[in-house]
């Protein structure tokens, strides 16, 4: 199964990058979205797949049995997928800001911190 | 007594800067008064050194320091020898009596105690220096001589051309300073010591070595900047818009002489070769020449002496690259001569312009009645400059004939170098001692009077110990002169030169130079119009480039921001990943390491092809939506069909996570995006869609190759099947997942939860900045 998972992870991938090449702030949120859900399968992937059995250890034993599925990139996704979800909902929040303040969801539009026309810096001492 | 003596050497090391923090608070107490109180600091230094003479005039050396870094080899360690002691005598002894000398000087101005503060900073710098044993105190002293050069320098901060000046100083001696960091790794990679005292007892090994050259150009780099040779002379004139006693301080008698006296130093060990014995007289009798005539054109009494100041690190930087024990002897004399009578010159210039209002030769005269003390001090300081018999110049002077004169063709030439050196020197001396004070009283601008005591004992004490010093030739031999020499020639030098003249070629010699420079001094008028007009003639100095090289690097910065930062994220991101698919796609082709093709698996479930095809449905619908909803529900669609695939493939934990994490940002999404615009269609023309598809796709094919690459490999399952044993047994969690998450990997965990913390404060803030500010504007 992984490579065809390795497949729709380059979908993922490919989506998203198209996605923030826009110039739209939103369409650029929607690609971070993607980037994350294609990051945590590349991690579930690359721990190898197995089907159906979660490693949970049954009553009785001391250890997980074999033919579990792997638990260290469950750990790490569990992990990602709150952080991506901080992370998308602070962009959201700021793109709002951004739009309501500046008016516009353009990048090149805002250019509050580097100003089209910046002067030059004192060529004096 | 002897067990002491480290300490109180360490003491003596760092008086000057316990002095220069007291500075600040002693100035607001006492006023210019603070100045007699602090120059103590560097007279019990003084004191101090003076014990080292009888052993080092025996022929012995001092070393002491403390270990510092021992496993890197680094000790603050010093290493006194006839040449370090007298430097470390000439800034202390000289720095007590500037200290004294700023007193009167600053009077009343009003960061009197920043000024003192800053000189004794730098008298500290200096005097590490100059004692270094390690090669990286040395540096770090080297550089601190540079900053606090730059403080000094820049100290009358509002005017433009002050700051111009220190900056100029700072690039110029700070680049040198690199040169020279670079040149000590050399020495120490060839040599294999890291300390002064080591290095110049070596036999040989280093003239040898392929990289010798490239040392000696790299520390030449260090002295001749830091020694305004030229052509990296230009600094130092402009450095004279310090006030008059740093230039006195820094800029003649002590800083300059840095770069002399990190050549003499290495002169054992590096000089005595061809490329030593070309560069260093070639460059220094350049400087010698300039800056003799640079200086006859100035009518600035500090500008000349300036010049004149440079001419004579030149013939400094001539003698020592020479290649004789005589020219390093006589070398060692005029080292000493110079220090005492520039610095009482510059003290004198710093006075007359203190109590007249101008350093204008042009405009002064007839001060002699009026400032009688100073006029005898600048006198003498003038004689000994212009190398009159009875005075340590003319030591100095017949040394340098007696030891240019070889009578070979090179000897002739640097001969004639010399002669046309001193007796333009002679002229300038002259012209600074005596055209102020004789003749008719000026109008000056301030009406002139003796100045206090602290203005005229500095340049009275430096100009008698130029007459004392030869008059008691045998004792300043003896303790000072002879030392320095078999100091800088690594083997006993003894200099017995009286200030009784022997009839000979130096005596003519000395007799010629006295003759030019008393007709030069007769026609001045003459000779500074002639050097105007040569000068004209020349076109632009380094000085120009240096204001080209300055606002040009201005320029070439913002270009290479503007061209790196243009403002747009839009090519940020596209460089960004235009390098990402170069590094996920150009290794694996160059190195072959493609992955091979896979078989396809055998054994879909109907459920897992019908959710695969669900993602991929979704992923599709977010790139072609036209609007908001379509959006908001395609990236839900791709969101819990991931969820499915998770749950399908054992990962029960991830899914509810997931399937939770879906459902709020499909929520959160609909409630912001109804307020935001989604351009209905993408706004990109068909050119620039064509180009970011593509880099898409290779970021998609990259990863895809990367993953299929990686998964070819066989699986360590080592971290696995210590979670898979240990989560029941020793964390007493059955399922795994949640074991590793709040057990094994808890502080993790706590770091995440954390992010979502902060990251609520964050959004928080956001909403709130609005409502402030719509406070505000009601």
């Amino acid at each position: 199964m992984e490579p065809l998972f390795a497949v729709l992870i380059g979908l993922f991938f490919a989506a998203a990058v198209y996605l923030m090449l826009s110039k739209h702030t939103v369409r650029i949120l929607l690609g971070i979205v993607l980037l994350g859900n294609g990051v945590n399968l590349t991690l579930f992937t690359a721990g190898r797949l197995t089907r159906e059995v979660p490693p949970i250890i049954p009553a009785g034993m001391d250890a997980l049995p074999a033919g579990a599925a792997n638990p260290l990139p469950q750990a790490l996704i569990l992990t990602a997928i709150v952080i991506s979800f901080s992370f998308f909902a602070f962009l959201l929040v700021l793109t709002y800001r951004a739009y309501q303040e500046l008016g516009t969801d353009d990048t090149d539009e805002m250019r509050l911190a580097e100003p089209r026309d910046e002067q030059l810096p004192p060529m004096g001492y | 007594m002897a067990a002491d003596a480290p300490a109180l050497t360490f003491i003596a090391l760092f008086l000057p800067f316990l002095g220069a923090v007291l500075a600040p608070f002693l100035t607001r107490r006492l006023k210019h008064n603070a100045a007699w109180l602090l120059a103590l600091a560097p007279l019990a230094a003084f004191l101090h050194f003076c014990g080292f003479l009888p052993e080092i005039a025996a022929g012995e050396a001092a070393t002491g320091g403390y270990a510092w870094a021992p496993s890197f080899n680094l000790s603050f360690s010093w290493f006194l020898d006839g040449l370090s002691l007298t430097f470390a005598l000439l800034i202390t002894g000289i720095g007590t009596l500037i200290v004294v000398y700023s007193g009167g000087y600053m009077k009343g101005h009003p960061d009197q105690g920043r000024f003192l503060a800053f000189i004794l900073l730098f008298m500290g710098a200096m005097l590490g220096l100059v004692v270094s044993d390690s090669f990286l105190m040395l540096f770090v002293y080297w550089e601190l001589t540079s900053l606090t050069s730059f403080l000094l320098i820049g100290f009358d901060h509002e005017r433009e051309a002050a700051r111009r000046a220190a900056l100029q100083a700072l690039v110029v001696t700070g680049a040198g300073g690199l040169s020279l960091l670079a040149g000590l790794v050399f020495l120490w990679n060839i040599t294999g010591v890291t300390q002064l005292s080591l290095l110049v007892h070596l036999d040989g090994g280093l003239r040898e070595s392929p990289f010798y050259l490239a040392a000696l150009l790299l520390v030449l780099g260090g002295a001749f900047t830091k020694s305004a040779q030229f052509p990296f002379h230009f600094w130092l004139p402009n450095a004279m818009e310090a006030p008059t006693p740093v230039s006195a301080y820094l800029h003649s008698a002590t800083m300059v002489k840095a770069g002399v006296y990190l050549l003499m130093r290495l002169n054992p060990v590096m000089g005595a070769t061809p490329a030593w014995e070309i560069l260093l007289p070639f460059f220094g009798g350049i400087t010698l020449i300039s800056g003799t005539l640079l200086a006859v054109r100035q009518t600035d009494l500090k500008l000349m002496l300036a010049y004149t100041t440079m001419a004579s690190l030149g013939l400094l930087v001539m003698l020592t690259g020479f290649g004789s024990a005589h020219a390093v002897e006589a070398a060692m004399l005029y080292l000493v001569a110079h220090s005492l009578f520039k610095g009482a010159l510059f003290m004198v210039a710093g006075t007359v312009d203190h109590e007249t209002g101008t350093r204008d030769v042009t405009r002064l005269g007839g001060l002699c009645a009026a400032m009688p003390v100073t006029f005898g001090a600048a006198l003498l300081a003038a004689l000994s400059m212009g190398g009159l018999p009875l005075f340590f110049g003319f030591l100095a002077k017949e040394e340098i004939y007696a030891a240019l004169w070889a009578g070979n063709p090179r000897a002739v030439f640097f001969t004639i170098l010399a002669l046309i050196g001193n007796a333009l020197m002679f002229a300038v001396a002259f012209a600074v001692a005596l055209k102020p004070f004789l003749g008719a009283p000026v109008e000056t601008p301030k009406h002139a009077h003796e100045g206090p005591p602290s203005l005229w004992l500095g340049p009275a004490v430096l100009a008698a110990l130029g007459l004392l010093g030869a008059l008691f030739s045998g004792i300043a031999h003896r303790y000072v002169s002879s030392p320095m020499a078999s100091a800088v020639m690594d083997d006993a030098v003894t200099i017995d030169i009286t200030t009784v003249p022997h009839l000979g070629m130096p005596l003519l010699l000395s007799v010629i130079t006295v003759l030019l420079g008393a007709l030069v001094y007769w026609r001045l008028g003459d000779a500074r119009a002639l050097m105007a007009r040569m000068l004209e003639n020349l076109g632009p100095g380094p000085d120009r480039g240096f204001d080209h090289f300055v606002s040009d690097l201005v320029r070439f910065s913002v270009a290479v921001t503007r061209f790196i930062q243009p403002g747009r994220l839009e090519i940020y991101i596209t460089v960004t990943f235009v390098l990402l698919a170069l590094t996920l796609l150009v290794p694996p082709v160059v190195f072959g390491e493609l992955p091979g093709m896979p078989a396809w698996p055998d054994g879909i479930l109907v459920q897992e092809a019908a959710f695969f095809l669900i993602a991929v449905i979704g992923i599709v619908a977010v790139l072609r939506a036209r609007d908001r909803l379509t959006a908001i529900v395609s990236l839900g669609i791709q969101g819990f069909a991931v969820a499915v695939l998770f749950l399908l493939f054992g990962a029960p934990d991830l899914s509810f996570t997931q399937f939770m994490v879906e459902t709020l940002s499909v929520v959160i999404l609909a409630l912001v995006m109804t307020r935001l615009r989604l351009s209905p269609a993408d706004h990109r023309p068909a050119g620039q869609l064509f180009v970011d598809a593509t880099i898409a796709a290779a970021c998609g094919i990259g990863f895809t190759l990367l993953l299929l690459k990686s998964v070819e490999a066989p699986f360590d399952t080592l971290l696995t099947d210590f979670f898979n044993a240990y989560s029941k047994v020793v964390a007493h969690g059955a399922n795994v997942v949640n074991v590793v998450i709040v057990d094994f990997r808890g502080t993790d965990t706590l770091g995440e939860i954390a992010v979502v913390m902060i990251t609520g404060l964050a959004v928080l803030a956001l909403i709130r900045v609005r409502a402030g500010r719509k406070g505000d504007v009601k």
